[in-house]
């Protein structure tokens, strides 16, 4: 237990919807119960959180901008725990979820949280056209390598052999490196971190989030029910520091020293970003102010006397 | 038959003919024609056999008819095809470098190019050798034979004749791209028709204003090449637009405030995102064109989060990918209108042609139960009206909207008259008041809640949920025992709080309805869910919740069945007396209207098919003794949806081939099950 010691994991409330929680009340979570099991990545992940709505507004984006979104999954009870705007969505499908809040209304915050199975398997490609389009969200993909929600089935982060309740005899597929798909994506600011360590985890959300562009951090986040990497994680992680994350050639390197199996050391921190125009900035500044609909209606019909 | 006059015009793909088509249509209508405009053509970029026919008339048409007055031909296949459905005095006008197994009757003008060599001498007969079958593909189901018996039997002593215009050399003189090829035509066709140079002129500035002088020229030529045969005189009414199906969509849609527009491309709904990407800066529009339909869905979803109100079209394919889209616009509670134009299926089909096989599949498409409301426009002018409806209810009841088309609609071109249609009803949505704390899906008609004086009495006897369950203890609701709430389509429900003949909206907030905001809300958060949850938005699993939740959204369901009584939901025309009825819904609306005026029958057209208006039904029935149900689709769709609501037809007539009924078919379908 002593992986999970440093582990906050109060994040239980009341049951009961209480006005006074969300009645202008700027505390972190709301009243929903917590239901992760004790150990879980996830409150790492959440605990963040509850410093990281300040921090946004220390960097201008009050609370109010800020829109998380989640699949479904583990990781997305979070969208019920955070006392923030969300879009608590489908499996698969934050990301299209998340452009669509962002081309809606620019002005807002993005975040998509999502699963492995979620975001590298079920809804793969948005990710891939996200990163293609670079809109201006973060991706914070709750990475445990396996269906815990499903009770424990192998994921495409999940290595060879991976002996999950679909594959008893072990997985015959290679895990996906997510980073080398979203660098080959085109994505512009491509990390890695882990649910342990919470100042490190901190920075490189608060960096994805304030990141111009679509940003993606592959959070190594451990399910301590289904599939404990808390040891493999501890012996193998570290922090870079010579790294150069303006070099794409460097990013590919750095992160092909670990393949989601194995025994390569995990690098963790920042493989890669840029700065590029995003999508979204087309769709700013469209002002209907003086739209006269009933007028646009008359005019286009009349071309077409 | 209304009095009218068609003219087809075929060719390969590629050749441009549904431009050609357009052309002629408008200016037609430019000299106070109604026109209808079919396209037919396969699925390919080059190639295959293409064709458009134009009816023009002094009312308002919507279907083809099979006797043509002009055929223009620009290869063999369209005179294989076709040319043997010229009525008398018709006129075959070929163009002499591509059209090889018929030779013109007499020598093109004095301007023409070189001698039309291969064209075997003698052979002008018209219409001989070619296969009935082969027009509109395999002929309606083998019990309703469809009117074909007069073709083929007119000679060449009737007064048709083959007219030859050298397009080809033309073109070639005036060193004119190929795609001047429907300058050509048109110029030819003006001069038969005795439309004066002026007014093509005229239509050519208007409408083909790249090389001007050019298109000028070589209309010119045409126009010279060709001989007058008719007088089509310039009739005393305005001139309207001409606009197909899927135009008229978008115009209705940015009419009734669509600020977004997301699809992928998907034939025949294509048109509405070419339409709408062509006037997004014009009309403020966000027009986006994702990955695939479930990005599609998904991210105007998401739009509808922040604000917009959004669209999406696709085909039945594309919609397959939708549903689960569809179903969270249900549970989330978010407005969106989804126009499904189809196409007949199963799988890819027939791409290009029509159908009316989606309807179950639409009103059903997506898990669990929430209300929807689908519309079946039958032309532009209703695409244009039902489509700014659907957005105005979408955003009124937060729920999935659809606008079910086809291809004959989407891709059918109509003169549209949007002053001839009703008033269109503007729809207020029910925004938070900004002073109490906000809860996305408030709920402050539950029965028994404080502040429920507001709720219709038809809400007020539902089920005792509130009070069957305590989730405190985990005990069993007895939500199953108590009085069942009423649903739609329950007498008591249906058109209690219809105004008699009114289309003013109903109250400020209507029952089940939370009213919107949107983030950022300072002091506030927007909570929405996939999940079933409580008031805030938070998920549950709680029992009394869950039933309270349902029954909200059943209440919106109720509201928005008598919301769909204040519009004029049933179309009645012909004879509203007549005790045969034809019944029919989307685009075979036009046609059956024609056959109901010309047979003096009744003719009943839902244009709302969910929540069906069983009140207005019944209406339009009244005094019906016989009634015949008109549809594309093999298994009788709408008559499997009528008998869930207690209604059945005596008759039915359907056409599966992927082709509309034309006005010759549908009228001796009609006489025969009449005889």
């Amino acid at each position: 237990m002593s992986d999970i010691a440093d582990l906050d994991i109060s994040g239980a409330g009341s049951r009961r919807p209480q006005p006074a929680d969300t009645d202008g009340d700027a505390a972190p979570l709301t009243y929903a119960e917590n239901t992760w099991c004790p150990g879980c990545g996830n409150f790492g992940i959440l605990n963040v959180w509850k410093t990281l709505i300040d921090e946004l507004a220390d960097n201008g984006v009050p609370r109010e901008r800020i829109v998380v979104v989640a699949g479904i999954g583990c990781h997305a009870k979070i969208a019920d725990y955070l006392n923030l705007n969300t879009f608590y969505s489908l499996h698969g499908r934050t990301v299209p979820v998340a452009t669509g809040i962002k081309l809606g209304n620019p002005e807002l915050t993005v975040i998509a949280h999502a699963g492995d199975g979620d975001c590298y398997g079920e809804g793969l490609e948005h990710m891939l056209f996200a990163a293609k389009r670079n809109i201006d969200i973060s991706l914070m993909v709750h990475d445990n390598g396996v269906y815990a929600l499903t009770t424990g089935q192998y994921t495409p982060t999940s290595p060879r052999g991976f002996r999950g309740k679909s594959t008893p005899g072990g997985s015959a597929e290679q895990p996906i490196n997510p980073l080398e798909l979203a660098l080959a994506g085109g994505a512009t600011f491509v990390a890695r971190s882990y649910s342990r360590g919470a100042e490190r985890l901190r920075q490189t959300m608060l960096d994805a989030v304030l990141h111009k562009g679509f940003s993606l951090v592959d959070i190594l986040q451990v399910c301590a029910t289904f599939n404990n990497l808390y040891s493999y994680y501890n012996e193998r992680t570290f922090d870079m520091d010579d790294n150069d994350p303006s070099s794409r050639t460097d990013a590919l390197n750095r992160i092909g020293e670990w393949t989601y199996g194995g025994d390569g050391r995990i690098a963790l921190g920042t493989f890669y970003r840029s700065a590029a125009d995003t999508f979204d900035g087309a769709f700013r500044d469209i002002d209907r102010s003086s739209f006269d609909r009933e007028a646009a209606v008359r005019d286009l019909l009349a071309r077409r006397v | 038959m209304y009095d009218s006059f068609s003219v087809l015009v075929g060719g390969k793909a590629g050749d441009g003919i549904n431009e050609a088509g357009n052309l002629i249509a408008r200016l037609m209508n430019r000299l106070g024609y109604r026109v209808y405009v079919e396209v037919d053509y396969p699925s390919l970029i080059r190639g295959g056999h293409n064709f458009s026919i134009v009816r023009c008339a002094r009312e308002k048409v919507g279907c083809r008819t099979d006797r043509l007055d002009v055929v223009m031909a620009l290869n063999d296949e369209t005179v294989e095809r076709h040319a043997h459905r010229l009525g008398g005095g018709g006129t075959l006008v070929i163009d002499t470098g591509s059209v090889k197994g018929v030779a013109p009757d007499e020598a093109a003008g004095p301007e023409a190019g070189e001698p039309d060599n291969d064209a075997p001498s003698g052979s002008t007969e018209v219409g001989s050798g070619s296969s009935g079958a082969a027009e509109q593909g395999a002929e309606p189901k083998a019990d309703k034979p469809q009117a074909d018996g007069e073709r083929g039997d007119a000679g060449r002593d009737d007064g048709r004749i083959v007219m030859g215009v050298p397009i080809a050399a033309i073109l070639k003189e005036l060193q004119a791209p190929p795609v001047m090829r429907n300058t050509c035509l048109l110029g030819a066709f003006c001069r038969i028709a005795g439309i004066s140079w002026e007014i093509l002129e005229d239509t050519i500035r208007q409408h083909i204003p790249r090389s001007l002088e050019k298109n000028l020229e070589v209309a010119r030529r045409g126009y010279e090449a060709a001989r007058q045969r008719e007088t089509l005189a310039s009739l005393d009414l305005p001139a309207l637009p001409v606009m197909n199906g899927n135009e008229a969509v978008g115009l209705g849609l940015i009419r009734a405030g669509c600020t977004a527009y997301v699809a992928y491309p998907m034939s025949p709904s294509t048109g509405l995102l070419h339409f709408m990407a062509s006037v997004a800066d014009d009309c403020r529009l966000k027009v986006v064109h994702p990955e695939n339909e479930i990005a599609v869905i998904l991210m105007a979803l998401g739009m509808a989060y922040a604000g917009e109100r959004a669209a999406v079209g696709t085909a039945g394919g594309g919609f397959c990918l939708m549903t689960e889209g569809v179903s969270l616009a249900g549970q989330a509670e978010l407005p969106i209108v989804i126009m499904v134009a189809q196409r007949p299926g199963p799988s890819t089909g027939l791409p290009t042609y029509t159908t009316q096989a989606d309807l179950h599949f639409v009103l059903n498409a997506g898990q669990g139960e929430f209300p929807r409301l689908v519309v079946a426009p039958g032309s532009a002018e209703e695409a244009y009206y039902w489509s700014a409806v659907a957005m105005g209810l979408a955003w009124r009841y937060q729920t999935p909207a659809f606008v079910l088309a086809d291809k004959a609609v989407c891709e059918g071109s109509y003169s549209i008259d949007i002053d001839a249609l009703p008033p269109l009803p503007e729809y207020d949505v029910p925004l938070w008041d900004g002073v109490s704390p906000y809860r996305r899906y408030a709920r402050p008609d539950d029965p028994g809640a404080a502040g429920t004086a507001g709720a219709p009495d038809d809400v007020a006897a539902a089920g005792t949920a509130g009070e069957s369950g305590d989730a405190s203890t985990g005990a069993p609701a007895d939500a199953a025992a108590a009085e069942p709430v009423d649903v739609p389509g329950d007498a008591t429900a249906a058109g209690t709080a219809a105004a008699e003949g009114s289309t003013a909206p109903s109250a400020a907030v209507p029952p089940g309805v939370s009213p919107l905001a949107f983030p950022p809300l300072p002091g506030e958060i927007v909570k929405v869910d996939s999940y079933e949850h409580d008031e805030l938005g938070v998920t549950t699993e709680d029992n009394t919740e869950t039933v309270l939740m349902e029954e909200k959204r059943v209440r919106k369901w109720c509201a928005l069945e008598e919301e769909i009584d204040r519009l004029e939901a049933v179309k009645v025309r012909g004879d509203a007396d007549a005790p045969t009825a034809l019944l029919c819904w989307g685009s075979n609306g036009s046609v059956c209207r024609e056959v109901a005026d010309e047979l003096g029958l009744r003719m009943v057209q839902p244009l709302v098919l969910s929540p069906f208006p069983t009140r207005q039904f019944e209406e339009a029935l009244d005094g019906v003794e016989r009634l015949i149900c008109v549809e594309n689709n093999v298994t009788g769709q709408l008559v499997k949806l009528l008998r869930l609501h207690g209604f059945d037809v005596d008759d039915a007539i359907r056409r599966y081939d992927g082709r509309m009924f034309s006005l010759e078919e549908l009228t001796t379908g009609v006489k025969e099950v009449l005889q």
